[in-house]
């Protein structure tokens, strides 16, 4: 995984869209948020293996960045992406890192099921 | 304070009015929790001690830690990579401790969602096979992490309903000390591990994806606050736990 180039994420959204692709959604703030100083509680979301079937995708921003995928009947949205890779299965990973490395925001589309 | 001064340092303060954890009297050592370096952080120095007395330790990891937001320092996993990534620190891991890793294989922060009672009796199949003579886990309800919690539940659930024996069973509580004193009062036992600190170290540092950014800010020494000194000190000499009562 490395820094987004949104020339060549543009091209794999582009390639996906109009299948039917499986989804990983997710943005965490980790779960010890309330042992630090600020004792913020966690907040974090995900969806893993959400079927879907985008009709656009598009990827905006100077950095870090945007996706908004299109659905027939709604949308998908993540922001904060700055890393990415295709992976040797083919599943295209966006990912946003914070200073530090953690993973702050993750979307993920493949044709296959994400490992359950 | 250096690695040598913390390890000569009397504990006598840490430990009064405690049960000391006696490895050569043990049969067998189950560690129960969910996350892969769990057990390091938690238990990583009972483990070695018990490995040293040829004690047979088992650490049964609930889950391969697949959500896991480190990634290391710098970033090294991907959510889709985290899994392999996580089972292969466990096992270097687990091979610096002297213990014998296996799986229950829930998803990482799903645990608290599955049925008690089916984890429960996964977990007493573990108990059948191996008929520990202690057991540890979270302590349920004190351990910050759903995770811990449910699992620690779930395990306590099992060792309750086993017919196969009483093991004791040792709880771990997580989080901010004095608020953990003061809802659960002094820890019951506790294991001296300077003995065997620099295994306890080896074994997170096996850890990598988990605990590269840890060992950085240590070796800088810029961030810590007095309470992340204190834990590391304490972590680095001893290891405490409460009985859960089975009854």
């Amino acid at each position: 995984m490395g820094p987004i180039d949104p020339q060549t994420v543009q091209v794999e959204l582009e390639r996906r869209v109009g299948r039917d692709l499986f989804m990983h959604l997710e943005t965490t703030t980790g779960s010890y948020t309330l042992l630090g100083p600020e004792k913020r509680p966690p907040v974090i979301a995900f969806v893993r293996n959400a079927p879907i079937h985008p009709e656009r995708g598009s990827i905006t921003g100077p950095g870090p960045y945007r996706v908004g995928l299109k659905l027939p009947g709604g949308w998908v949205y993540a922001e904060g992406l700055t890393d990415f890779e295709v992976s040797v299965r083919d599943e295209l990973l966006l990912a946003g890192h914070d200073a530090e490395g953690n993973l702050t925001i993750a979307l993920q589309l493949s044709t296959q099921p994400f490992r359950e | 304070m250096n690695r040598v001064e913390l390890v000569t340092k009397p504990i006598d303060h840490l430990t009064e009015g405690l049960d000391e954890f006696v490895p050569a009297n043990e049969r067998h050592l189950l560690v129960v929790l969910p996350h892969p370096d769990d057990e390091s952080f938690a238990a990583g120095g009972t483990m070695a001690r018990c490995a040293d007395a040829n004690v047979p330790v088992t650490f049964l990891c609930g889950t391969y830690g697949d959500m896991g937001r480190r990634m290391g320092s710098p970033f090294f996993a991907t959510r889709e990579s985290m899994r392999d990534v996580r089972v292969s620190e466990l096992r270097e891991a687990c091979r610096v401790l002297g213990a014998t890793p296996r799986w229950l294989g829930l998803r990482d922060r799903t645990v608290e969602f599955e049925d008690p009672h089916d984890v429960a009796a996964r977990i007493r199949d573990h108990l059948d096979e191996l008929s520990p003579s202690t057991v540890i886990t979270f302590f349920p309800g004190h351990a910050v992490h759903p995770d811990h919690d449910a699992l620690g539940h779930a395990t306590h659930l099992a060792v309750r309903t086993w017919a196969g024996g009483r093991p004791n069973l040792l709880a771990v509580a997580v989080g901010d000390r004095a608020d953990i004193r003061a809802k659960l009062g002094p820890p019951h036992v506790y294991c001296d591990v300077r003995s065997v600190v620099e295994r306890k170290l080896g074994a997170l540092a096996a850890h990598r994806s988990q605990t590269e950014m840890m060992f950085q800010r240590w070796e800088r020494g810029d961030e810590d606050d007095e309470q992340t000194r204190t834990f590391r000190e304490e972590m680095l000499v001893l290891e405490r736990y409460y009985r859960l009562p089975l009854d």
